[in-house]
This record gives structure tokens, C-alpha cells and sequence, in this order.
């Protein structure tokens, strides 16, 4: 008998006597479960109806963050943003993964772009001033960006640079988690990406007497430009 | 009194005497109630969404079979290694294999419990392998040969003073005094470790039944390096980790963060579904998730206290413990400590060598009130006892609660003890709190009582004549 059998035959026979569920009486064994999303969602912190709503309180979590949330009016002033970013950082070397909206933005900005591609990428991400990145979207529950290592340049790209810099459009703002959950799904049916990832804010740590310090391992900037 | 009673006996009164310590303790947790409350606020419903929450892990766990068995399908779907452990000696020598058959040297691990549980880091340096703690608290304390002080924040009992000591001392590193800079020096430390590890081993917070997923939170980066860069990734996983399906995450996510370290979310919270898919550029070639039931499937039979596995170790409950901040992370001797340590320790790794912890507690409720998943932590504290008590009676304790009894059964008698016990209080005086006191363990910090001069009856009957 292997350990599966055993261990899936203990949790059959210790699961033939019932437990109480919570919150109710032990004989009512009648609660029913709910279908998840649209229970859930009336209990998570509220969020407004409209999109002005939503963007504010995508920019209002953000401060708490310490991301920098910028609207900008289209590509080109994204592009001046990330030059301006780029001259007061002093940045050399950038890297991105090819989608045409960051193939525009970068090619209008004075810095050297390191395309994502096939092939181990570690040690060139390491010398990089900063990750461009696209997202699957922005939510505005918790100012958190959402990013896949299909639609996003991998896994490494949003992690290992010291500044994260996301590039996300108008319609890409999502109310909730939940949301963003339905998105997925819509997107990918259950051909899902191999890592899904929600980014709250710059890399931190509060393991040294409990003082919040940004940039543990991760980035310590984390821009977010919506155009 | 077994070892492990009299080592908490030891280190608990250590502790309890360390102003220091207490006062660390103190500020340490007080910022995190002001932020969590204030999270908790937001929500439309905390209360509700704890009952929620407690729903949802009540039907995975009481169909535990049937979800493991479909997370298993799923990732298995998605070229996924399951491998099933039924203790911690099997769960490490799969991981060893892993290493072994992949000509695996160095291992790069973040925050894991379930680690701590299996002793995996000794199991794999034993077996020739470097391994290195990623998660700063971890990182600390793995250089200090310390076990982590709370399931949470490892290193919240050190102060910069002493983590800038152990840096000079093992690392060469220069003194320095904030925070700030103490973790750039880990940071780099670490960088180096990240890019020349072969294997990443994390733990997991979520499993998703429906997707073949598992989710794990952290706030530094380093999960996410761990699971970027080597080339194989191992998630080790307790069997009671499940939810239902992703939507499930919306709640328990940011419960998850507010509960455990009063965010309203974590930094990166992240799903894990498969190695490297094709046009993806980077990610490890393999990606294997170890299920552990270690003692969980004994839970499991006891109907009453099977509620305990709905655990998420977010940590609420030891940061309101009044026990927690007197005795401190050290005291309990056990991997997981706090009250829901004192709850599963017993469970899991012998009732007479741990029933200790579920005695070390005033059953303020302190603890239910803060779990978000509504376990009744308190009353199982209460649980213990009784089993505990029922395997082993005392003996003693046994015959002065039957004297007692019988001695409250018979008025005459009681007022003739309380006559004598008053002439003869006087002699305990000599003897109070020192070997010869029969009392002792409750005299040697308190006064006693003395016995009244007149007793209630007898004034009674003087009064109402």
C-alpha cells in the first residue's frame, strides 16, 4: 500500500463520524454552502461603482503602499515619464518583454531595453535598473497589480530588478478580487499560467523590530503608470 | 513531570522575569492591533466573512478525500510531481530524492512552518546539501541556531543590536544600527544564494482544489525568487491546506493579511500551477508539491476537535495571548506555539509529553475572538485537559478533590476543619513557599488567604437570631 492509499483510507475512516458545522446547531447539518464569489464579495471592503471611483481608490491604496500611481493621458506621456524616471535614476540598462504597447513606450525613451526572451535570463536581469512590465490588470480594493508569467514576461522580470515599473491601460482596472479572479478565467479558461501573482506594493519587511523597511528582496520601487 | 513540561516550566518563568523581553513583546503587537482593526474596519462584515470563512473550510475539510484527490488530478494534469508523506521522515527523505536525483547542491528556501514541522533543513544538510533561509526573520534566526520565535514574525523577540551582532559575527558584515541597513546586508547576502541555487523549496498558505493551484503569501520577495530562479520547485504542503476553488483566495487572502499581520493585503500573494509552460521565458523545469499528513488524519477522527485543521497559521491568535506575551515564542518548545500550538501540539505529537500547553492558560477567550476562522480555541484547550486527564488521572490531585467533596458534603465537618485549619494557618506561615510547603507551587508568588475570624454561618446566626 502506498502513502496516498493510506493517507486518503485514515481521512475515509476518520470522516465517517460528522462534525458540527460552524455556527450552527450540531444536528443542522442542512447549512448550505454558498457560490463563493457573489457572497464573498459583500463582505470585502466596499468599492465604488464607477471607474473615477475605482481609479481613486486604486491611487488612495496605493499612497498607503508607497506605490507611485500616475494616470498619464497615452503612450507618449508614459514615455516622458519613464525618462524622467530614467535621468534621475541614472539608468543604463532596462529590461521588458515584448508587447507593442511597451515596444512604443520604450523605443521614445534614452535608455538601453533588454528584451525578454528564451534562454536563462538571471544574471542580465541582475544589472538591470528596473523591470517594464504590462499586467492582466490593476485592483482597486486592494491596490494591487496582476501579473502572470504568460502576460507578463515570466516570473523573474517582476521580482528581481530593484524598480518594477507597470505599464496598464484604462480597461484594465478591475473592482475587486473577485474580479480580478473572473478575469482570469474569462482570459484563460483552465489553460491558467504557471504563476499568478498579486503585487500589493513595493517589496517589504517588518522583521526587524516590526519597522517597515521597502525593498527586502524584491523591488523597492514599484510604479504603476495608467494610460 | 515530562522534559518537555519542565523545560516550558523553566523557560516560562525565565521569560516572565525578563522586563526587556515583555516590553519588546508589548510594542511589537500593539502597532499590530491598531493596524488590524483598522483593516478589519473596512470590511462591509468582518463577522460575516469569518463565518464565511469558517464554511468554506468546514466543507474541505469534512470532504478532505475528495478535494485532495481533485488537486491532485489538477496538477498532475499540468506535468506536476504529487508525492504523499505520512510523516515527517518520509516527507524529508522525498525531498532528499528530489535533491539527490537531480544532482541538486545548493537549496534556497522561504518562510515554510510546515519545514520547521518536518525538521527538513537538518534532514537536508545532513545529507551533504546547502541550505539557506531566505525570509529575513528566517534568515536571522537560522544564523543564530534558534528555532523561529513566532509563526509569523521569526525574529520579533531580537533587537537590532543583537540581529547587527550575529550579522558581524557570521556573515563579516560591519556594525550598523537601523533596520534599513540590516536588511540590505541580508539582502545581498541573499542575492548571491538566489542566483546559484539549483532547487527552491517553499511552503504553501492555500491549495486550490478546482485549479491544481497552491498559493503562497509573503511580503519580502523572496517566495517569489525561490519559485524564479532555481530549477526545480518544491512546495511542501500540510494536507489540510485546501480551499475549494480560486474565488475562495478573495476572502481568505485578505483575511489572511489582516488576521496575521494587520494588512489589508499581503505583498505578493501568488498562485503556483506548473513548471515552466512553453512560451513562458523563464521558471523552474520541474515543480513538485509534497502533501504531509504528520499527525493531521488523527485530527481528523476526533469529530470534536477536527475544526482545529481549519487552521490558515496567520498567527492572530498568539498575538493576543496574554500567555504568548509573558512566556514568549521560546517557552513552548514546539514549532508552533500560542494557543493554537497548545490546541494541535498535544494532538499531534503525544497528549501526556504536551498537555502542559493546554494547561499553561487562564481560558480568557482571547484567542476564539481572534481567529478568523472561528475556531473555538479556547474550548479546546478545555478539550485537552479532559482527554488528558481521562487517559491519566492524577492520582493525588484524584484524592484531595474526593476529600474535598466529601468534606463539603458533611456541614459538621467543614466547620470543624475551618476551626482548626484557622488555629493551625499560623504554622503554614513558617513553612509558605518553601520544600516543605504542601502548597508550594501556588504559595511561592502569592499570599494566602487567612481564614476568617468568623465564618459566615456563625455570623449569620448572630445577625438573624
Amino acid at each position: 500500500m502506498t502513502s496516498r492509499e493510506r493517507i486518503l483510507g485514515r481521512i475515509r475512516e476518520a470522516l465517517r463520524v460528522r462534525a458540527p458545522v460552524p455556527g450552527h446547531a450540531a444536528d443542522d447539518a442542512a447549512a448550505t454552502m454558498g457560490e463563493g464569489s457573489a457572497e464573498i464579495r459583500q463582505w470585502l471592503p466596499r468599492v465604488g461603482a464607477t471607474w473615477e471611483q475605482q481609479r481613486d481608490l486604486f491611487a488612495q491604496n496605493s499612497a498607503a503602499l508607497k506605490t507611485e500611481f500616475k494616470q498619464v493621458s497615452d503612450a507618449a506621456a508614459a514615455s516622458a515619464e519613464i525618462q524622467g524616471l530614467a535621468e534621475a535614476g541614472h539608468w543604463r540598462l532596462v529590461a521588458a518583454h515584448r508587447t507593442p504597447l511597451l515596444e512604443e513606450i520604450l523605443a521614445r525613451v534614452e535608455v538601453e531595453t533588454l528584451w525578454m526572451g528564451a534562454g536563462p535570463v538571471t544574471d542580465d536581469l541582475e544589472i538591470c535598473n528596473a523591470g517594464v512590465t504590462t499586467c492582466e490588470a490593476l485592483v482597486a480594493q486592494t491596490g494591487s497589480v496582476l501579473v502572470t508569467s504568460l502576460g507578463s514576461g515570466g516570473r523573474a522580470l517582476s521580482v528581481l530588478p530593484p524598480h518594477h515599473l507597470v505599464i496598464a491601460r484604462r480597461e484594465q482596472l478591475v473592482p475587486d478580487l473577485p474580479a480580478a479572479f473572473a478575469l482570469l478565467r474569462e482570459k484563460y479558461g483552465d489553460r491558467f499560467p504557471s504563476m499568478i501573482s498579486f503585487i500589493t506594493g513595493p517589496s517589504r519587511t517588518g522583521d526587524i523590530e516590526r519597522i517597515l523597511v521597502l525593498g527586502a528582496h524584491g523591488p523597492k520601487r514599484l510604479t504603476v503608470l495608467l494610460c | 513531570m515530562s522534559t518537555t513540561a519542565s523545560h516550558f516550566k523553566r523557560s516560562a518563568t525565565q521569560y516572565c522575569h525578563d522586563a526587556d523581553h515583555r516590553q519588546r513583546i508589548r510594542t511589537a503587537l500593539t502597532g499590530y492591533e491598531v493596524k488590524r482593526d483598522e483593516n478589519k474596519s473596512r470590511f462591509q462584515s468582518w463577522e460575516d466573512a469569518r463565518q464565511t470563512a469558517a464554511e468554506i473550510k468546514h466543507e474541505v475539510i469534512n470532504h478532505l478525500d475528495r478535494y485532495l484527490e481533485l488537486f491532485e488530478r489538477n496538477l498532475k494534469a499540468r506535468g506536476v510531481q504529487v508525492h504523499w508523506a505520512s510523516d515527517a521522515r518520509e516527507a524529508c527523505e522525498c525531498i532528499v530524492r528530489i535533491a539527490r536525483d537531480n544532482s541538486v547542491r545548493r537549496i534556497i528556501k522561504s518562510k515554510s512552518m510546515t519545514s520547521e514541522e518536518i525538521h527538513l533543513n537538518a534532514a537536508l544538510e545532513k545529507e551533504g546539501f546547502d541550505v539557506f533561509e531566505s525570509d529575513l526573520g528566517e534568515f536571522i534566526v537560522q544564523l543564530r541556531n534558534e528555532p523561529p520565535y513566532h509563526l509569523v514574525f521569526p525574529s520579533m523577540h531580537l533587537t537590532r543590536h543583537q540581529i547587527s551582532e550575529t550579522f558581524t559575527e557570521k556573515l563579516g558584515a560591519e556594525r550598523v544600527s537601523e533596520p534599513e541597513q540590516l536588511t540590505l546586508i541580508a539582502r545581498r547576502v541573499m542575492r548571491q544564494k538566489f542566483c546559484k541555487a539549483d532547487m527552491g523549496v517553499s511552503g504553501v498558505n492555500f491549495g486550490v482544489a478546482e485549479t491544481g493551484m497552491i498559493s503562497v503569501t509573503e511580503n519580502e520577495g523572496n517566495a517569489r525568487l525561490t519559485t524564479s530562479l532555481p530549477r526545480i520547485h518544491v512546495a511542501l504542503m500540510g494536507i489540510e491546506k485546501l480551499v475549494r476553488r480560486m474565488d475562495d483566495l478573495a476572502l481568505f487572502l485578505p483575511m489572511l493579511a489582516t488576521a496575521g499581520a494587520g494588512q489589508a493585503l499581503t505583498c505578493y500573494n501568488t498562485l503556483f500551477g506548473a513548471a515552466r509552460l512553453p512560451g513562458e521565458p523563464d521558471g523552474p523545469g520541474q515543480m513538485h508539491v509534497v502533501l504531509l499528513d504528520n499527525g493531521r488524519t488523527a485530527v481528523l477522527a476526533d469529530a470534536e476537535q477536527r475544526d482545529s485543521l481549519h487552521c490558515i497559521r496567520c498567527g492572530a491568535c498568539l498575538n493576543v495571548c496574554p500567555i504568548f506575551r509573558n512566556v514568549g515564542g521560546h517557552s513552548y518548545g514546539t514549532v508552533y506555539g500560542g494557543p493554537i500550538g497548545s490546541v494541535i501540539t498535544p494532538n499531534l505529537r503525544g497528549m501526556q509529553d504536551w498537555k502542559h500547553l493546554s494547561f499553561a492558560s487562564s481560558l480568557c477567550g482571547a484567542c476564539t475572538e481572534a481567529c478568523p476562522v472561528k475556531i473555538d480555541l479556547a474550548h479546546h484547550l478545555l478539550q485537552n485537559r479532559r482527554k488528558a486527564v481521562k487517559a491519566r488521572p492524577p492520582f493525588f490531585e484524584g484524592l484531595l478533590w474526593s476529600g474535598f467533596a466529601h468534606l463539603m458534603r458533611q456541614p459538621a465537618l467543614y466547620r470543624l476543619g475551618a476551626k482548626v485549619g484557622r488555629l493551625l494557618q499560623p504554622l503554614h506561615g513558617l513553612v509558605q513557599g518553601s520544600v516543605l510547603d504542601p502548597a508550594r507551587g501556588w504559595t511561592q508568588s502569592r499570599e494566602t488567604p487567612r481564614i476568617a475570624r468568623r465564618s459566615f454561618t456563625d455570623w449569620w446566626k448572630e445577625t438573624h437570631r
